[in-house]
């Protein structure tokens, strides 16, 4: 057994915590949310230089052709830094293009996510309360799009967004390039002031069905995975800083660290972390090698890594008293992204009673 | 045991309805004064001067203070009455929950009449400086300095997440006027005119993007020794009876934030899947949980009010309130909007449901820490209500001028 992630991805992890310890972080966050540009274009420009937006591409497309371990390195580094490029949304992006795309398809979009030239987005709310898995608001007909898609990530910058859409079976996956005619743009202001988003209102866009309603679901596994790794990667920060205040502040003649009712909340984040990076781990193989465990490893991960995310994230607040509860501090960018992140693919609830659905239709099978 | 009001109570209650239907009903239509200085405070000052003249406030006060001469029942009854009006109350609840009680126990007679009358009826409004960038649990740790010049003291120092300073008239400020003591022992209280040369109030602004607390700076700011509270080196005894009232004023839920009904309306609205969320298994154990404890808080609270009625002093058992009730809306307010999924997080739908449960989500955060923090608030439970021993202080017996910390 080797449970753990290749030299290679290691070695890209370690590339990538070193640029974005020094490039990014968040005091670059701050600036980001204090600006109005949709993302911060020079730093992307260095990210795509990196290589990271090619990794997954395959080489006939213009790419690396690098592993799923890899992305799911990216996507932690990425939730660690809190980088203000559309980085995660043009990966999950990249994964329905590998997952459900054509041969055309991909070679009409790959080629540009790989070199830069295209920002891509998935665009599935619809600003009421439907799961993933209920598109009511967009309807597809005769190869156009209408109907509203709220709140997008990264929409405003974006090339590309791929549109869930109402189907026989379900919703399924369709690609919309922006810069075709029926198409408006608006800004949508969320709890994350550092993530932009946005409206995406079609008015018989041209689409192109990108897979069925199987494909649709198969990808939110893999984009489970990697949002996962991101949310495990913010909530390790928000706990590091939790960790070095404790350390360093003092109260009734000794640092806090001393006391148990901060000692235990740190050691309980940790914990709750390690238990979803193991999950992660396991969705990070069943990804790369397409294995079957690969619903229940996703949905485990994502909510194991949304519940160390929400509890690092707000006890990072708590442990640092008053300061932590100001603009100033950088506790609120982790407060607002563990919204963010909370939202991004569906709820907690929804992840946890699909994690009971997959676990039973497997004992079903093994019946 | 009868939960019902008595005869008297209930007359009380109905007169008090009867004068707020009528005094209270021109702030329902008012647009949201929260956030804009000069009017909030204009419509306090208002709302507060208009209690005063109908015998509406400082109810459990002498009437020599201007007050009403009433019990605490009359007291709580007239606030659940005005909690259900739209009138504003917020301005006052630092000012006549902890500080003018503070004033009236240990301020000299002169202070008292100077003072207490002129607050009752909202002409004056006060803040707590008790917190410093170094301390905040550990209030005894205090550096500001106050140093005696004829009749006079000088304050020099620096205060921190004080509320409403830059809308205040008076504070209450601990201050350190002998730093030679061990820590608890050199402290003494003063009141402090904020409009004084010298003071300078910067709001800060708040995680969740107010600005309502701020950081006030002093420099050679002159009090003079008659607005001494208590003792010199008695300030650690003084403090703690604005604390003991501290924990009455703010530990109950905030007014008018969402509670097990604001969920139960939220579920009704949303179509999963499978089905209506208010039919949800999770969705219920949910809201039987946010009951239990938004409800189970109200009623210890009335047991409180029981002994307060009876003339006792309620136990300690009032410091469980604010432990449960800030970490209860911080888990609600995330549990109704993970469950509004997209709509939960985009911050548009002003007056919504669901803008107040994001408003409540990011200002709960601050109130687990504001007025001692959850941990704080187990300490003492655990040592004060249960006797278990209380940390090692290490710097307890130490001149402060020479505590090293551990
Ligand atoms: C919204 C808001 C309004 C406020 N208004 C006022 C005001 O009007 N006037 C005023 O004077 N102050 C005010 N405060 C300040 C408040 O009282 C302090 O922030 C609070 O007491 C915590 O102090 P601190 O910020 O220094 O945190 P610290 O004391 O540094 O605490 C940091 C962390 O260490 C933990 N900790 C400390 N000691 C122990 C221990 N012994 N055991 C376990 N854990 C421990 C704390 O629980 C916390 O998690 C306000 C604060 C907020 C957030």
């Amino acid at each position: 057994m080797n449970f753990d992630f290749s030299d290679d991805a290691k070695a890209l992890r370690d590339q990538a915590r070193r640029f974005l310890d020094e490039r990014a972080g968040a005091a670059v966050a701050r600036k980001a949310m204090d600006g109005d540009a949709p993302y911060d274009a020079e730093l992307w420009t260095s990210v795509v230089e990196l290589g990271w937006t090619a990794a997954r591409v395959p080489e006939a497309h213009g790419g690396i052709g690098l592993s799923a371990e890899e992305a799911c390195v990216l996507a932690e580094e990425v939730g660690r830094s809190l980088i203000p490029v559309p980085f995660v949304s043009t990966l999950m992006a990249t994964e329905a293009l590998l997952l459900a795309g054509s041969e055309a398809q991909q070679a009409r979009w790959l080629p540009g996510i790989a070199d830069g030239s295209v920002i891509a987005t998935i665009g599935w709310a619809e600003g009421d309360a439907a799961s993933p898995a209920t598109t009511r608001g967009v309807r597809a007909e005769g190869g156009r799009l209408s109907g509203t898609k709220v709140p997008v990530p990264d929409l405003q910058g974006a090339r590309l967004a791929i549109v869930s859409a109402a189907g026989r079976d379900g919703p399924s996956l369709h690609l919309v390039d922006l810069e075709g005619p029926g198409i408006t743009i608006e800004a949508a202001p969320t709890l994350d002031l550092v993530r932009r988003h946005g409206r995406l209102t079609l008015d018989g866009a041209a689409a192109e069905p990108l897979g069925d309603a199987a494909a649709f679901h198969a990808w939110l596994d893999r984009a489970a995975v990697l949002s996962a790794w991101e949310a495990i990667g913010t909530g390790t920060v928000a706990m590091e800083m939790a960790v070095a205040y404790a350390k360093e502040r003092v109260a009734f003649g000794q640092k806090i660290g001393r006391y148990q009712g901060v000692k235990h909340k740190c050691a309980d984040m940790y914990v709750k972390l390690e238990l979803a990076r193991a999950h992660a781990m396991h969705g990070a193989w069943a990804m790369a090698t397409d294995a079957p465990e690969l619903g229940q490893a996703a949905a485990a991960a994502r909510v194991a890594a949304l519940d160390a995310l929400k509890f690092a994230a707000e006890e990072n607040v708590q442990l640092h008293g008053g300061i932590g509860f100001t603009w100033e501090s950088d506790c609120q960018f982790y407060y607002r992204r563990n919204r963010q992140i909370a939202f991004a693919l569906g709820s907690r609830a929804w992840w946890a009673d699909r994690l009971v659905r997959t676990l039973e239709r497997r004992n079903a099978r093994a019946a | 045991m009868d939960f019902n009001d008595t005869p008297t109570e209930a007359e009380y209650r109905a007169k008090v309805r009867a004068w707020l239907a009528d005094a209270a009903a021109k702030y329902k239509d008012m647009p949201d004064a929260e956030g804009r200085n000069a009017e909030f405070v204009r419509r306090s000052k208002d709302w507060q001067k208009t209690k005063h003249d109908a015998g509406y406030t400082g109810i459990t006060w002498p009437k020599a203070m201007g007050g009403q001469g009433l019990t605490p029942m009359h007291s709580i009854i007239f606030s659940q009455e005005e909690s259900k009006t739209a009138a504003p109350t917020g301005l006052y609840a630092i000012g006549l929950g902890m500080c003018i009680p503070t004033v009236f126990t240990h301020g000299n007679p002169e202070v008292i009449q100077r003072f207490v009358p002129k607050a009752l009826e909202g002409g004056e409004i006060w803040c707590q400086l008790f917190s410093e960038p170094a301390a905040g649990s550990d209030l005894a740790g205090i550096r500001t300095r106050a140093v005696r010049d004829g009749d006079d003291w000088v304050i020099n120092g620096q205060k921190v997440w004080t509320t409403n300073a830059h809308l205040c008239d008076y504070g209450i400020i601990v201050t350190r006027t002998d730093p030679s003591k061990p820590k608890h022992k050199g402290l003494t209280m003063f009141i402090v005119d904020m409009h004084a040369p010298g003071v300078e109030a910067r709001p800060l602004k708040q995680m969740s993007g107010g600005a309502d607390f701020n950081e006030v700076f002093f420099t050679d700011v002159r009090v003079p020794d008659a607005w001494r509270l208590g003792e010199v080196g008695d300030g650690w005894k003084v403090a703690l009876t604005t604390l003991m009232h501290e924990r009455l004023a703010v530990g109950g839920k905030p007014r008018h934030s969402p509670d097990y009904n604001t969920l139960i309306d939220v579920a009704r609205q949303i179509e999963t899947e499978m089905g209506p969320a208010i039919e949800a298994t999770h969705v219920r154990q949910k809201i039987a949980d946010v009951y239990l404890a938004d409800e189970g808080i109200k009623l210890t609270q009335m047991r409180a009010l029981s002994a307060l009625s009876k003339g006792q002093i309620p136990g300690a058992e009032q410091s469980i309130s604010k432990v449960v009730v800030a970490k209860n809306m911080q888990d609600m307010a995330a549990f109704a909007l993970d469950l509004s999924e997209a709509a939960g997080f985009m911050t548009d739908g002003g007056g919504s449901d669901l803008e107040r449960l994001r408003a409540s989500y990011m200002w709960s955060a601050g109130l687990r820490i504001a007025g001692g923090t959850d941990e704080i608030l187990r300490n003492i439970i655990a040592e004060r209500v249960l006797g278990l021993p209380g940390d090692l202080r290490p710097d307890k017996d130490t001149p402060f001028n020479e505590a090293k910390p551990l």
